[in-house]
């Protein structure tokens, strides 16, 4: 079940989204296996039902769930096994990135500081596609 | 659609120069949970009382559902502040007078719902705790399936427990009937999971009104060295400084605001709430501009 952290400047429904994304990303959970209901994450975290709707919306759009009418919302039996290494060039970018910062002088802390201001400024973006494919 | 609620150029005198509101142009879509948020004296319970009929407006118009809101008394719930309930009836009592005023009044629900949460229904409503008697208050607002809920602070008072009970039960009423909800309230901190659309009063006027996730996305937070001050068109909203550096709130505009050590972020929500509610304070209008 998700945790919410109000206060984070992250709003709520994209946690949510980041959280399955994440969850799928680890393995955590696998195609085919069925997201909480409306009701039970609006119970379980007394939050506001159009914000799971809209988070769930938009994992469907991106692709990553498939709703199912009067069923429930599941991880799409398409998403890749292990998004982690699927698209191939992904991490060797980021590893190029990595070092190009490494090269400017940057500490791995300053890294990290920056990949959180790229990606607090990519949860802005209205178009989920993009986010991806962000770091390329 | 037609919105759950509209005013058009709203406004209430209530004495020769004395404005509960004015000028208060809002549009509340259907199904959207609403947070009115405002300083005591900033309109809230003007708002909500004429949205339920309960006061004619000075100027302007009113509508629930496409109608005045007189037409709609039994499309709309409201809960004035501290929940009033005649004290000394037994809960059953108050649940049948619900059942004989509101000729669409679901009591057999009604009933249901306060034994589910373990309210004594022969109780005098003089003997449960606050929290039972918002449920109460709540629980007569329900058995209506209205189009439009209003809570005038309805959690007020209220420990964090029956906080919880409320909001999902408040919640499991939008989902089953598709309900909006206009709610007053002054804790800004637990607005944030409650509400998807933001209207912040100031002085009986809208300072901001819109959903939360396009406010968030149309303001930035420019944060720079003490003493910076925007020189940019975008409207400076609010500045505040803190940890050695000047912030401020500004429209977000077509051109981004970089310069030495100027750095840009999406607003939280509560820089975004304390921000406006903090907005034209005299002293710091002068600095902005």
């Amino acid at each position: 079940m998700f945790r919410i952290d109000t206060g984070s400047g992250v709003p709520v429904y994209r946690q949510l989204i980041q959280q399955v994304r994440r969850d799928v990303m680890l393995g955590r959970v696998h195609p085919g296996d069925q997201l909480p209901s409306l009701k039970e994450v609006v119970e379980a975290l007394a939050i506001n039902p159009n914000t799971v709707v809209k988070a769930y919306g938009e994992l469907e759009h991106e692709g990553l769930v498939v709703r199912r009418q009067g069923v429930g919302t599941f991880i799409s039996p398409t998403v890749p096994a292990l998004p982690l290494a699927s698209p191939p060039g992904l991490l060797n970018s980021l590893l190029r990135w990595i070092r190009r910062a490494e090269a400017a002088g940057m500490s791995t802390e300053q890294i990290r500081a920056l990949v959180d201001v790229a990606l607090d400024e990519d949860f802005e973006d209205e178009s989920p596609l993009t986010h991806d494919g962000g770091v390329a | 659609m037609t919105s759950a609620l509209a005013a058009e150029s709203l406004g209430r005198r209530y004495r020769r120069d004395v404005w509960g509101l004015r000028e208060c142009t809002i549009q509340v879509p259907a199904g959207r949970v609403v947070a009115l948020v405002g300083p005591n004296g900033s309109g809230k319970t003007t708002l909500l009382n004429m949205a339920a009929g309960l006061l004619a407006p000075s100027t302007g118009t009113v509508q629930v559902v496409g109608a005045s809101p007189q037409k709609r008394l039994d499309r709309i719930g409201y809960v004035a502040q501290d929940a009033p309930l005649w004290p000394r009836l037994r809960v059953e009592d108050v649940i049948e007078i619900g059942r004989c005023l509101n000729p669409l009044f679901d009591a057999r629900m009604a009933l249901d719902r306060i034994r589910q949460l373990g309210i004594p229904t022969r109780a005098r409503v003089n003997s449960i705790s606050g929290g039972q008697r918002a449920q109460v208050a709540l629980t007569l607002v329900l058995a209506k399936h209205p189009d439009l809920m209003l809570l005038d602070e309805p959690m007020a008072n209220l420990d964090p427990l029956a906080r919880r009970e409320f909001l999902t039960s408040m919640f499991a009423s939008c989902m089953d009937t598709g309900t909006a909800v206009l709610f007053s309230s002054h804790v800004v901190a637990e607005l944030e999971r409650i509400c998807d659309y933001l209207i912040v009063l100031r002085r009986g006027r809208v300072s901001l009104a819109g959903d939360v996730d396009e406010l968030r996305r149309t303001h930035r937070v420019v944060t720079g060295p003490i003493g910076w001050r925007s020189s940019d068109s975008r409207r400076v909203i609010n500045e505040w400084s803190g940890g050695g550096r000047t912030n401020a709130l500004v429209r977000s505009g077509s051109s981004p605001s970089t310069g030495p050590g100027l750095e840009e972020a999406a607003p939280t929500f509560d820089e975004l709430v304390l921000g406006y509610l903090e907005e034209d304070e005299p002293a710091r209008q002068e600095a902005l501009t």
